[in-house]
């Protein structure tokens, strides 16, 4: 099955002409009929868009250009629907651009056409990037597909599940406070958030401005590190883009991670973690030594003034990349008597709940009389928090936790307390106020009690998380690599995605 | 330090957000709790602490004062909710 191929295996097999870019896009194609009535991963595709990408593809391929030239021609990939592509809708999962179609394309886009990617479908996510469970979304959830009545995880959800239930070979997603990696550690995925300015914004919707960084959600690392590299590098269009050269992230591969230091962060480790997501990450530490990485223990002890200082750093921005939503110049607009009370029915209208609550406290945090109490305080403690991981990195090469300290909650869990939810980021929120770059790789696998009585126990992916110095990238691959070659979970599947086979499926080329 | 008693009325005003008075309550309830767990915040002595606005070590960053290409009107117009002679039209003003 095409669609069930990774980047390094899929384009193994266009190089040598075995099967064309078509079949792989009707392959993603055939399976997002099968599975997405259950899954919701996409909020819109257009087939023949695809199918034409990739008779292009093959034009190519044919001429005989080489993946060496254009690493990702063929490849079908699928999009986080916050990401800008030209003549595509871009909702963000919000009413207020129900009807928006994007007029250019991001950076990474352009980047992603240039390497030959077929880019299709726009993926759901939590209302303009704003939540941890996709539930935010204004147009449905998305569900797990290890177990439909759970959640994928979010911002990102759709992006991390169409990975999981094989609708697509990679896709993109974005990070604000761990919206790429939680939802790769709650579907078994690898999700990767750059250094705070490795790659361009220039076409991302903003959320919060110094936070925010695109990246890609993979089956695998290797696949990681090569949409990592078609990505990175300086834009003139992003003035918080890092001029820094972009190394070739593939090259440096490799499975030798001997002398290496991990920092196994004593504060992510106290109570409160599942008993499973604990056993995995201290047998992944075991493996890490056996592979011959140094294991410390590090402190970063303002962790637990993550969570207060995201959430008042992150609304206050939001609060002011939102103002622009005020149905003037696209969008919704419901009408006012003037252009004030038009601004605050459209707003009123075109937000859902968790968006208006993070305007509220952001615009709360910024004004008069409250300014210094809770933002400018909130940015002293992120200067704390920053220097937390920059002293730790003086003695360790990556910082080792848990990606969350529990697999996927069920669906509706914690819909009723935000505060709740918003603790729930605790592990991943340090890394973006400090603009590190994080990683979360499979670990393992909890074990749970299934939907229904009678049925054999769910197995619900955990992610381990690597946070490493700023454009500490190659890094991170490099010890995410060697673990995963070593171990197994990369290579499981969702019961939906292997139930969904046809019996009569075409011979699939063997996996390597 | 400030009280975890939001005006939500107000402070929706300021961010031009029309709530329901269900919402007013809800909100109000909710963030009231969120602004207690801030609270903790208050716990570190930041008074010798320099504040990060973002963690990047790039300031100023300009190019030359020259003209590019932008976006063409027709695109830029292309998701107008109302528009006309290659403007954007709005509910009147100034009286």
């Amino acid at each position: 099955m095409l669609n069930e191929l990774s980047i390094a295996e899929l384009t193994h097999l266009l190089g040598r002409r075995e099967v064309s870019a078509r079949q792989a896009v009707q392959s993603c194609l055939e399976q997002l009929e099968r599975v997405e009535p259950q899954v919701h991963a996409f909020l819109s595709w257009d087939a023949a868009d695809a199918l034409a990408q990739a008779d292009a593809a093959d034009a190519q391929l044919a001429a005989g250009v080489a993946h060496a030239s254009r690493p990702l021609l063929g490849v079908p990939i699928a999009v986080k629907d916050i990401i800008a592509v030209k003549g595509h809708p871009l909702t963000c999962g919000s009413r207020i651009l129900h009807n928006f179609i994007s007029p250019y394309d991001a950076t990474v886009i352009e980047r992603l056409r240039q390497a030959g990617a077929v880019l299709f479908g726009r993926l759901n996510l939590d209302e303009f990037a704003m939540g941890s469970t996709t539930e935010n979304s204004s147009y449905g959830p998305t569900r797990n597909p290890w177990d439909l009545t759970r959640v994928p995880g979010g911002s990102s959800g759709g992006s991390a599940a169409a990975v999981a239930a094989h609708e697509c070979v990679a896709a993109l997603g974005s990070d604000t406070g761990g919206s790429i990696r939680q939802p790769a550690a709650f579907c078994g995925c690898v999700g990767l958030k750059p250094t705070y300015g490795r790659v361009s914004r220039y076409g991302l919707v903003a959320f919060a401005s110094s936070l925010d960084q695109i990246g890609p959600i993979t089956k695998t690392v290797y696949d990681a590190a090569v949409l990592l590299g078609v990505m990175a590098g300086h834009d003139p269009r992003d003035s918080t883009s890092l001029p820094a050269p972009v190394p070739n992230y593939v090259a440096n591969l490799r499975p030798d991670i001997r002398g290496l230091k991990l920092g196994l962060a004593k504060e992510y480790m106290l109570g409160g973690l599942h008993p499973d997501v604990q056993a995995a990450v201290q047998a992944a530490v075991r493996q890490f030594e056996q592979l011959g990485a140094e294991v410390h223990e590090v402190s970063l002890p303002h962790t637990e003034y993550a969570v207060a200082t995201y959430y008042i750093v992150a609304t206050a921005e939001a609060s002011a990349n939102l103002a622009r939503f005020d149905g003037v110049r696209y969008g919704l607009r419901v009408p006012g008597a003037d252009p004030i009370q038009m601004y605050g029915n459209t707003r009123g209208a075109g937000f859902g709940p968790e968006v208006k609550r993070r305007i509220i406290l952001g615009t709360y945090v910024l004004s008069k009389g409250y300014y210094d109490a809770y933002y400018l305080r909130a940015q002293k403690v992120r200067t704390l928090i920053r220097q937390d991981f920059l002293k730790a990195f003086e003695t360790v090469d990556a910082v080792l936790t848990p990606t969350m300290p529990t697999p996927a909650f069920k669906l509706g869990e914690k819909l009723g307390d935000p505060l709740q939810m918003y603790l729930s980021d605790l592990y991943t929120l340090a890394c973006n106020l400090a603009g590190i770059c994080g990683l979360s790789v499979p670990c393992g696998f909890a074990t749970v009690e299934p939907p229904e009585p009678g049925q054999p126990p769910v197995r619900l992916p955990i992610g381990l998380q690597l946070l490493g110095r700023p454009l500490g990238e190659e890094t991170l691959l490099r010890l995410a690599y060697a673990y995963e070659q070593s171990t197994d979970w990369h290579k499981a599947k969702p019961p939906l995605v292997t139930a969904a086979r046809p019996a009569t499926a075409a011979a699939a080329p063997a996996k390597a | 330090m400030a009280a975890a008693e939001m005006d939500v009325k107000y402070v929706a005003h300021l961010a031009r957000l029309h709530l329901t008075p269900e919402e007013e309550q809800l909100f109000g309830a909710q963030l009231g709790q969120v602004l207690e767990y801030m609270a903790q915040l208050n716990r570190l002595d930041v008074s010798q602490v320099e504040p990060t606005a973002h963690a990047v070590p790039l300031a100023n960053i300009t190019r030359p004062d020259t003209v590019q290409p932008s976006l063409p009107l027709e695109e830029a117009l292309r998701n107008a909710p109302a528009q006309a002679d290659g403007l954007f039209l709005v509910p009147k003003i100034v009286e």
